[in-house]
């Protein structure tokens, strides 16, 4: 299980960065998607991986750990409205300037000079 | 329990739900409310930092849960004069953004201003990892709509960029507190600062990386170059109350390397040797050399002034990075000094945008109110240069002087000094065309006459200068404070006993020793 669940981590996390380094908005944001798939699976697993124990003070002898699963659903409730938050930026960038790439337009002459690339 | 610690976090929580769902149609009363709200952030600040200026920690157990179980708030020094330093910077930028009239060139400006302070206060305040980046995301979110504030293709452009670059760093941070809790069990400063010690010199590369991803984490929020790709267009792209606001976040990330490398990773742990000598110097002083050579290259103004915010961040991390407690000292008056100096210019390119159609590096005619902005621009030149008689000159000689001795002190000097003459040269090469230049250029009869800036706008920007002046003239003062904060720093025993022997619900008698 351990070698499914962190080449289930690696390839989610190589997909998303792949994607990420696409520099158009969509395939940008799926790739974003991608890696926050891959961070909440790696946080679940940062508490040890058990099959079938409870997280909770029973009458059981193995117990999992809780803390991990609350933090994964802070995580996944923020990339969710983060994911939607960027969503409706790039559709407003887009629609507006009807361009969907990520970095500076090369064409703008007041920024083309600096050299600043959008995201890694 | 003393409650008045959650207060900065609590109030504008409350504030701002209130704004939108009671007023959001009545621009007048918005701004009272927010004025009101900052102003009493500011109270609030000040009694914060008056109970910790005598070296007690301020402990709050959020449902009295005992640490590490519970999340805690913690007051010491140096967080709650990041408080106190938010508050006052937000009353001002508060102040430009109503007399400019930029809060009504879009909805919920008010609002989200008050979700960003809820942000930057939690994230000063919290000692716990997680609740860090708990409030580094409500900073982020309110920061995103602050900044595509008033809409336009280019700010849409430069805030998708922006949103996407700092949820790449959001990813990161739980990719950090992941390993971290999976090394170590735990995600309270205190607890970890014990539990990091704790683990053997075999067994540390689970940590190593929890401690260099942390590090990347805290880089790209603090701008360090080669993380900074996100800064320039934004901070130039956003509406200039907010990049002045902005001009704290940074900081939030200096505030984190901060806490976390004095506290969990201190220097002289073994397992992240050479993380702070051999990554983060030359890293800032890289950027130090980068963001002044920026001012000097860049081809409008409000670039030039990010490019000086990712030049002054450098200085504030070359003086982290040493790791001293004359280092921490002399970052900590500097990172007071270049905040409200970023503030000023942002500031500032917003008053010379007001009579101009761009903010082009190109002589055009001269406009009405020329004189009070370009004294103001003088100022806030020197200060963000770096030339006496401002604290900005006072801060880079103590910078200067905690570098002395150490290893890499040549490299030091020579960049310090040598991106000051360059920034130097930059800012009056902008000043002498915005300003001298324009009276060399004939205008236009056709052209209708461009209005002033309001009174208010000058009175924002004129507390920000002569808070600049007050930081200059009690620098003995300021100075002392940060010589004690740096010591708290590095003695971190009395805040791990105090986070972790508060009683609470769950507590044990022996909290610090069962493990």
């Amino acid at each position: 299980m351990e070698f499914l669940v962190a080449s289930a981590i690696g390839v989610l996390t190589s997909g998303g960065l792949y994607l990420m380094l696409r520099l158009h908005t969509f395939p940008v944001i799926l790739g974003m998607s991608l890696l926050t798939y891959a961070v909440n699976v790696f946080l679940f697993a940062s508490g040890r991986l058990t099959v079938g124990a409870p997280p909770i003070l029973s009458d059981a002898t193995v117990y999992t750990d809780p803390l991990p699963q609350a933090l994964v659903l802070t995580a996944i409730v923020i990339s969710f409205g983060m994911t939607a938050v960027v969503v409706m930026i790039g559709l407003g960038a887009f629609l507006g300037s009807d361009d969907d790439h990520v970095d500076d337009p090369a064409d703008d002459p007041v920024t083309a000079d600096d050299e600043v690339e959008g995201t890694s | 329990m003393n409650h008045w610690i959650i207060a900065p976090v609590v109030l504008p929580a409350l504030l701002a739900p209130f704004i939108v769902l009671a007023a959001r149609y009545h621009i007048g009363i918005q701004r009272t409310l927010s004025v009101a709200g900052v102003l009493a952030l500011i109270g609030i600040a000040l009694g914060l930092a008056l109970q910790a200026s005598g070296g007690t920690i301020v402990l709050y157990q959020l449902s009295d849960w005992a640490a590490p179980f519970g999340i805690v708030l913690v007051g010491d020094r140096l967080s709650t004069l990041m408080v106190l330093l938010t508050a006052v910077l937000a009353l001002f930028v508060l102040l430009y953004a109503i007399s400019s009239g930029w809060d009504n060139r879009g909805r919920h400006f008010h609002a989200l201003f008050q979700f960003q302070l809820m942000g930057i206060m939690g994230a000063f305040l919290t000692g716990d990892l997680f609740n860090l980046f708990v409030f580094f995301e409500v900073l982020l979110i309110a920061s995103y709509g602050l900044m595509i504030h008033a809409g336009g293709n280019a700010r849409l452009r430069a805030g998708v960029q922006y949103v996407l670059y700092n949820l790449i760093g959001s990813t990161l941070f739980l990719f950090a507190l992941g390993s971290i809790y999976a090394e170590t069990g735990t995600l309270n400063m205190a607890d970890l600062a014990n539990r990091v010690a704790m683990i053997g010199p075999e067994d540390t590369v689970g940590i190593r990386v929890a401690a260099v991803l942390l590090l990347l984490v805290f880089s790209i929020k603090a701008a360090l170059v080669p993380l900074h790709f996100w800064l320039p267009s934004s901070y130039a792209e956003a509406p200039a109350p907010v990049a002045a606001l902005f001009a704290i976040m940074t900081k939030v990330g200096a505030y984190a390397i901060i806490r976390v490398y004095t506290m969990i990773f201190p220097p002289q742990l073994e397992v992240t040797s050479g993380l702070h000598d051999v990554w983060l110097l030359p890293a800032a002083l890289l950027s130090l050399a980068i963001g002044m050579i920026g001012v000097l290259a860049a081809k409008r103004l409000d670039r030039l002034v990010a490019f000086s915010v990712i030049g002054s961040m450098g200085m504030v991390l070359v003086s982290i990075a040493l790791f001293t407690p004359e280092g921490i000292a002399a970052a900590l008056y500097y990172i007071v000094h270049s905040t409200l100096a970023g503030a000023v210019l942002f500031l500032i390119s917003d008053l010379v945008r007001t009579g101009r159609a761009n903010l082009d590096l190109t002589p055009q005619p001269p406009v009405a109110g020329t004189a009070l902005t370009a004294g103001l621009f003088f100022v806030g030149a020197i200060a963000m240069a770096g030339l006496p008689p401002l604290s900005g000159f006072l801060g880079k000689l103590l910078v200067l002087d905690a570098a002395y001795g150490t290893d890499l002190v040549v490299w030091i000097w020579a960049i310090v000094l040598g991106s000051s003459l360059i920034s130097i040269i930059g800012f009056s090469r902008a000043g002498s065309i915005l300003f001298w230049k324009a009276h060399s250029v004939a205008p236009l009869d056709s052209d209708p006459p461009q209005p002033r800036p309001a009174t208010m706008s000058y009175v924002a920007v004129g507390g920000l200068v002569a808070l600049l002046v007050a930081h200059t003239a009690f620098a003995g003062q300021m100075h002392g404070y940060a010589v004690t904060m740096a010591e708290q720093l590095f003695a971190p025993e009395p805040y791990i006993s105090t986070v972790l022997d508060a009683p609470g619900k769950l507590s044990t008698p022996s909290t610090t020793g069962d493990y």
